[in-house]
């Protein structure tokens, strides 16, 4: 019985309220009218990671700071600012985590040397291989 | 020389499960602390976002004592666990300011009759700028500001009974 009326509760439950009442930001979800400019923020914005979700780019995500980040980011396109700069600021306050293209650092150097020494390491054994066959 | 090659493959596997293993142990950290701690505050001038309060600008932490600048908001639920809390702090001397984020003024008011108002200034953050500015990556976060506008620490979630020494710790290292 009591699985059962915890089941029911769980079904009847309402989410908690995680969202503003305010409208979202204007440019979270309206383009830039000068098509160049939202090629040049959407582009940007696949490559940032919403903070909140983690798992997602603040292009793909659904959540309010997802929203007020694609706003910041068109406004800040839209005033003349580069995207490399507009990068900068937010790494600045939230780390490298926060993009989805890493930069060449001491720390990073598995993450770029990785696919060459894996793609050494296949020709190596490929390498192999066709040795034995022609044998 | 073949023979150990042959092992190769399931120690590769073994270290993949070591790592599995130490990273499912150490439990999962999900916070996202702010770059400018130890830093100048950005500059920000917010307008009022609760009736008969002024609102908050980057000035206001310029005046030689450090303050807490404490940001939440009339919908965010753990915010109402913390006040308290900053009620608490309040009777202890410390200055709170605060930046309600994407709120609307009446709801501000009635969360502070309801919840408490320990603040002196709250500024509206319509759009999140301030917010993202600060490098802060949710509600309520508290950050405490030394009198010479450097942010000095920074506090994320809600601040439970436990936390009130650490952030009087802080307070007073920055004075």
């Amino acid at each position: 019985m009591r699985p059962l009326l915890f089941g029911l509760m769980l079904a009847l439950s309402v989410p908690l309220q995680a969202q503003s009442a305010l409208p979202p930001a204007d440019y979270a979800d309206r383009q830039l009218p000068d098509p160049r400019q939202e090629a040049k923020a959407k582009a940007l914005m696949v490559t940032l990671r919403c903070i909140v979700c983690q798992g997602q780019s603040i292009a793909d995500s659904d959540a309010e700071m997802a929203a007020d980040m694609r706003a910041l980011v068109r406004r800040r396109i839209e005033a003349g600012e580069s995207p490399a700069a507009i990068r900068a600021w937010l790494i600045e306050r939230y780390g490298n985590w926060v993009s989805y293209s890493p930069p060449v650092e001491p720390v990073t150097w598995p993450l770029w040397a990785a696919p060459v020494l894996l793609l050494g390491i296949g020709a190596w054994l490929a390498r192999g291989r066709f040795r034995r066959r022609r044998r | 020389m073949k023979r150990l090659l042959l092992w190769a493959p399931l120690a590769v596997f073994a270290v993949f499960l070591a790592v599995v293993a130490v990273r499912l142990g150490s439990g999962r950290d999900d916070t996202v602390r702010s770059g400018l701690v130890g830093r100048p505050l950005p500059q920000f001038s917010l307008a009022a976002a609760a009736p008969g309060k002024p609102g908050l600008s980057s000035a206001d932490f310029m005046k030689g004592e450090p303050r807490l600048l404490n940001v939440f908001a009339s919908w965010c639920v753990p915010c109402r666990v913390e006040a308290p809390q900053l009620e608490e702090l309040r009777r202890r001397g410390l200055p709170i300011d605060a930046v309600a984020v994407r709120d609307r003024p009446q709801d501000v008011a009635e969360f502070l009759k309801r919840h408490g108002d320990p603040f002196e200034r709250v500024g509206g953050d319509p759009d999140r700028g301030v917010q993202l500015a600060l490098g802060s990556s949710g509600v309520p976060e508290t950050f405490v500001i030394d009198g010479r506008g450097i942010i000095r620490h920074q506090h994320i979630g809600v601040i439970n009974p436990d936390d009130l020494q650490k952030i009087v710790a802080a307070y007073e290292a920055a004075r």
